[in-house]
């Protein structure tokens, strides 16, 4: 049991969702955003496995669960290029890895507290200005977004 | 006599073709126009930002700056009300935008303080902008919050100018920097630029920067250590090849190859030690002595208000420029109000 591969996780999966290269240090962020303390379907969390792609990952699997274009976007955020696995009967439906958009619409809070955001019943917008990086900047003030301390709406 | 017609009609439908050729041209520096200003701005008209605005745009800015001076008072906003609205007092930006609409022949609305509106009942902003807006052509506005302006823009109907939202923005401050500059020095290419005192939060400074990286200027940034020039604009530097030096004393041998000197105040409040602020406060005050030696067409600036970084007795030396500097304010906020109305 000790060399089983995430692949092999994946597989035991009948339906639900596998989110795989997740950087180590935001596994437990993607547990808080998806409210996974919350349910009770099994779910198996996984964090500093060894990865080719990276130094160290995270894997979550989340069986009868399956992720809405809102929580994909709000994942994009904390943690730019994780994977998204949909399976379906044991198999992988649907693969992606989930990008930066070009532009981020009402998901975070500007961190900058004389933001007119923070002040006004408004959709906050920040600009993607490196989407590798995830280096986000507020439309309104232009102050970029601190990656360490994200705040989801 | 056939050919005579003939040529006759190819000058008349070339004449006619150049005519519908500048016609399109015009619609089309019209619509980059209204681009330049903001994108997601409602009007088309509004000034946020200098961000979008290329040599030309600043060029023919100034320009129009300068046909104001030469003729301030006209009656272009004959008969259009423009409200100033100042959410966070600021004296000198708002007498100079509301002398710039008496003199255009315009009236003026508006408060200069949030503590006299609704603001303060907890209306939002938005609500005071789309009441205001019912009442006015143009909202020249001041706020205390980061951004304030360019959301004005997006919801109302008539355009915005931005008199400064809290740190973030001042368009009309740096448009009368760079017209006191153009018109001190003859031109805005290859000049050397001091840039003294607090480098670190000052507005005006960072503004002059993203400006200037058209014209090929040479920076000199001094500044004590606690308020240096922050990394991201040195690197806005190195990326658009504005070549600056950094110094931590306001020394003889600087300001002798400098164009123009501009001051700003180093203020007690932004140290986080204040023995540090001690020990320099002193150390970054322009005194009349010390402008020996430096070059004739040297001028210093200054946003004003001072407080002691420029001792009193350079204020008669000509090479002091602050309170002409000001004036300039008058004739860029002028064009600017007429371009925002598109009066021009
Ligand atoms: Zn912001």
């Amino acid at each position: 049991m000790e060399n089983q591969k995430p692949a092999l996780m994946v597989a035991a999966l009948e339906n639900g969702t596998v989110i795989d290269h997740i950087p180590s240090d935001k596994v437990f962020d993607v547990v808080s955003l998806l409210g996974l303390s919350h349910i009770d379907t099994p779910i198996t969390i996984g964090a500093n496995l060894t990865s080719h792609k990276m130094q160290s990952k995270g894997i979550i699997k989340i069986s009868d669960r399956f992720l809405t274009e809102d929580e994909c976007r709000k994942l994009s955020v904390i943690a730019p290029n994780i994977v998204m696995n949909t399976i379906r009967d044991y198999k992988v439906a649907d693969k992606k890895t989930i990008q930066l958009p070009d532009e981020i619409r009402g998901t975070i809070r500007c961190q900058n507290p004389k933001c007119i955001t923070n002040h006004e019943p408004m959709e906050t917008v920040f600009d993607v200005i490196d989407k590798k990086n995830g280096v986000l900047r507020c439309r309104y003030c232009n102050k970029d977004v601190n990656k360490s301390d994200i705040k989801i709406i | 006599m056939r050919k005579g017609f003939t040529l006759f009609f190819f000058l008349f439908f070339t004449d006619k073709v150049i005519h519908n050729l500048l016609n399109l041209l015009h619609i089309i520096r019209n619509f980059e126009d209204s681009k330049h200003y903001s994108v997601m701005d409602k009007t088309g008209r509004s000034l946020i930002s200098l961000e979008g605005l290329d040599r030309n745009d600043i060029i023919r800015l100034l320009d129009q700056a300068a046909q104001f001076e030469a003729r301030p008072d006209r009656k272009t906003l004959d008969g259009k009300i423009v409200a100033t609205l100042f959410f966070e007092p600021s004296t000198r930006t708002r007498l100079s935008f509301e002398t710039a609409v008496n003199r255009l022949g315009g009236r003026v609305i508006g408060f200069s303080d949030a503590a006299t509106t609704s603001s303060t009942k907890g209306e939002t902003l938005k609500d005071t902008i789309m009441m205001v807006s019912n009442y006015a052509d143009l909202i020249i506005m001041r706020h205390y919050l980061e951004g304030a302006a360019k959301y004005a823009s997006e919801i109302s109907p008539v355009p915005i100018i931005n008199a400064g939202d809290g740190a973030n923005q001042h368009p009309s401050q740096t448009m009368l920097d760079l017209y006191s500059m153009r018109k001190t020095q003859g031109r805005l290419d290859d000049l050397n630029i001091c840039l003294v005192g607090d480098l670190k939060y000052g507005r005006t400074v960072h503004s002059m920067l993203t400006a200037m990286r058209f014209f090929n200027p040479t920076f000199h940034f001094i500044s004590p250590d606690e308020l240096r020039m922050p990394e991201e604009y040195k690197e806005y530097c190195r990326k658009n090849g504005i070549r600056f030096e950094e110094h931590s004393v306001l020394d003889h041998d600087t300001i002798a190859q400098a164009d123009i000197l501009y001051m700003t105040r180093v203020q007690k409040e932004r140290f986080t030690d204040l023995m540090e602020y001690e020990r320099v406060k002193d150390a970054f005050i322009l005194k009349n002595s010390m402008l020996e030696g430096t070059k004739d067409n040297l001028r210093i600036m200054h946003p004003l208000p001072r407080v002691n970084e420029i001792s009193q007795d350079v204020d008669s030396n000509p090479k002091a420029y602050f309170f002409q500097q000001a004036k300039n304010g008058l004739y860029v906020r002028e064009a600017l109000i007429c371009n925002a109305l598109n009066l021009l």
